[in-house]
């Protein structure tokens, strides 16, 4: 009896120890440890290497009819885009003209990125609404369209960190700024050379909202 | 004295009559006024040797705004949004009223919102911050345990990447309020986040944090955990309030510096990862797209700028003679050192008074008299910051990013003020 009297005691302090231990971690001793369940409900992001892609897969087959329904009232049955809502499919090789056109086909550079997208703020005011399949089906289905994969490519949590997009090189690292001429704090302060003539009125381009207060 | 009984008696019967009034509806009375009522024409009645009406009868008692309200003459000071930029209002953007606002505190109510997937409501109780990845303990705060942690106070800029963005290829809006207002500036009040980190515990391989929002867009940006650590916060509060529900409320993220889509809202979430997440907002939005054809990634920095509020398309000069020309400067890589201003369209300049507080990453005022006897003017202002970063000319940024970055636009603008006291948004050249 005594031993096991002096098992409960040491057994408590090395509770007691353990507990300690934590708390000295914690320098606030503030927050709740959040349970597995708690994190796997909203930890919902996919990394380009398809680190947090959910189980899951889909065709562009199938991504057809889901696109048609949940999609295609905004960015058009093809992704051309409609009204002001933006074209998702289209501007290849446009990067470099006058007027880029940046779709998830031209210009998004990881697959990873559509699909996280999508799942988490589509449609547009029922956001995480798709069931992980249907987002698979659905980023098939763009990917498809931009020429990317098959119409029968299966596209899965497996492969999403492995889709090539066009423009997976088409960004440049790090920041160069500041990258205009340095005068060190010492600019021009008189008789400066500068062009002074007027080339453009903001009053001429004329989309200046009109304000009945002004 | 016999003057003064008169006006004594006739007093007591014109107040008799206000009081009527008040009780049948005040304020209806007001917002029913035409709107001619409400402008700032003068009225001769009012003014030496008369008597007005504000000066012989009661106002209003307290609680009649239980929160108050600006003057109804300001009511022209809001918000204002260019409807075509934007194919919803959900997801769009308005614009701060610079050029009527003085100092340096932004108010609440006149700062820009931007939003992607409309204004959340969030019942305070219902807040939970997470914290998980690369972190020794996966853990939630509630808004209460935040609010316990050791408290920040601190003033910094807001302001828009997209700031100016529609003037890359030249004048486009008439305006201080449509080419400059993406920028607020308030005091937030809030938790380091170095602080918090010590409660999870940092992996040593965590190098970047993903910072999610619980709007309905989600909102995601990567930051590189260095900043994390430096100089970021959790606020609740803005300029000693609650945060208003359009920026964040209850609790959002302070990035000082860096670009206002980093400061996340509503923010519900903190992932600690070993690489960048390359969300949407960083690959497909946020990037600077130069002639090449190749974008600039991760361009977080906001550099120097200034914007002078008045004169501006929105003030007018309305009389010869003596004028404070008024502006604002920012820089997000520490406090604005000088700012100089151009009446001439940048041949010669002259250093304007810096007001206190000038404080690193917030809104500086300046100030400069000048006396204007109705020559044109072409109107500038250049800020330079403690780095000795000088803010270039529109030509210094095209010449090396072309016109399609739409993105850290933070050249010199020019006023043009006409000879009859209008100013234009102008483009030199």
């Amino acid at each position: 009896m005594l031993g096991l009297a002096k098992y409960i005691v040491s057994f408590s302090l090395i509770i007691f120890l353990v507990n300690s231990t934590v708390a000295s971690d914690r320098k606030f001793n503030l927050g709740q440890i959040a349970t597995k369940e708690e994190v796997a409900g909203w930890d919902i992001d996919v990394r380009p290497d398809g680190l947090g892609a959910p189980i899951g897969s889909g065709t562009a087959l199938i991504g057809e009819e889901i696109y048609t329904e949940q999609c295609a009232a905004c960015h058009g049955d093809f992704g051309e885009g409609a009204d002001r809502w933006p074209a998702l499919v289209g501007g290849e090789d446009s990067l470099a003209s006058h007027d880029p056109e940046k779709t998830t086909g031209s210009y998004w550079p990881y697959a990873s990125t559509i699909y996280d997208y999508v799942y988490r703020a589509m449609p547009y005011g029922v956001a995480q609404s798709l069931s992980y399949d249907e987002t698979y089906e659905i980023v098939a289905y763009l990917l498809y369209m931009s020429d990317i994969i098959e119409e029968d490519f299966v596209l899965s949590d497996k492969n999403i960190g492995e889709i090539e997009m066009p423009n997976r090189d088409g960004f440049l690292l790090p920041d160069p700024r500041p990258d205009v001429i340095n005068t060190q704090g010492n600019p021009c302060m008189s008789n400066c050379q500068v062009s002074t003539k007027i080339i453009g009125r903001a009053r001429d381009i004329d989309v200046t909202p009109e304000d009945d207060n002004s | 004295m016999k003057k003064n009984k008169k006006n004594d008696v006739s007093k007591f019967k014109k107040l008799n009559r206000r009081e009527l009034l008040i009780g049948a509806s005040s304020v209806g009375a007001v917002s029913l006024a035409p709107k001619s009522l409400l402008s700032q024409e003068v009225n001769p009645e009012n003014l030496p040797p008369n008597l007005p009406e504000w000066t012989q009868y009661l106002g209003d008692g307290v609680d009649v705004n239980p929160y108050g309200m600006p003057s109804e003459f300001e009511g022209h000071v809001i918000r204002r949004n260019v409807e075509w930029l934007t194919a919803s209002a959900e997801s769009s953007v308005n614009f701060t009223p610079l050029q009527d606002l003085e100092g340096i505190v932004t108010p609440n109510g006149l700062c820009f919102e931007r939003h992607h997937g409309g204004v959340s409501v969030i019942n305070p109780q219902d807040f939970r911050l997470m914290i998980n990845g690369l972190v020794d303990r996966e853990m939630i705060f509630t808004l209460d345990d935040l609010k316990r942690f050791p408290q920040t106070n601190k003033f910094y800029f807001l302001e828009c990447a997209a700031n100016g963005g529609m003037e890359w290829r030249g004048a486009q809006l008439n305006g201080c309020q449509y080419t400059f207002g993406m920028v607020h500036n308030v005091q937030y009040t809030g938790v380091k986040l170095s602080d918090i980190l010590l409660e999870t515990g940092i992996k040593d391989k965590a190098k970047w944090v993903l910072a999610e929002g619980s709007d309905s867009s989600g909102m995601t940006r990567s930051i590189p955990i260095e900043k994390i650590l430096d100089d970021c916060i959790i606020a609740w509060a803005m300029n000693g309030e609650a945060l208003r529900p359009e920026q964040g409320y209850p609790a959002r993220l302070v990035v000082p510096g860096w670009e206002g889509n980093m400061w996340v809202k509503w923010i519900r979430r903190l992932e600690l990862g070993d690489k960048p997440y390359m969300t949407r907002e960083e690959t497909s939005k946020y990037t600077d797209l130069l002639t090449s054809g190749k974008a600039r990634m991760f361009t977080w920095v906001m550099d120097a700028k200034s914007v002078i509020t008045s004169p501006s398309p929105e003030k007018p000069i309305l009389s010869k003679g003596l004028h404070q020309l008024r502006g604002l400067a920012w820089s997000g890589r520490g406090k604005i050192k000088r700012v100089d201003v151009s009446i001439d369209g940048g041949k010669n300049w002259k250093t304007a008074q810096l007001h206190s507080p000038v404080l690193s990453k917030s809104l500086t005022r300046f100030t400069l008299p000048f006396e204007w006897n109705g020559e044109e003017l072409k109107l500038q202002s250049r800020a330079i910051d403690e780095t000795n970063y000088v803010q270039p000319t529109i030509d210094e940024l095209q010449k090396i990013r072309g016109v399609n970055s739409i993105y850290h636009n933070n050249s010199i603008a020019t006023w043009l003020v006409s000879k009859n006291g209008k100013v234009d948004n102008v483009r030199l050249g």
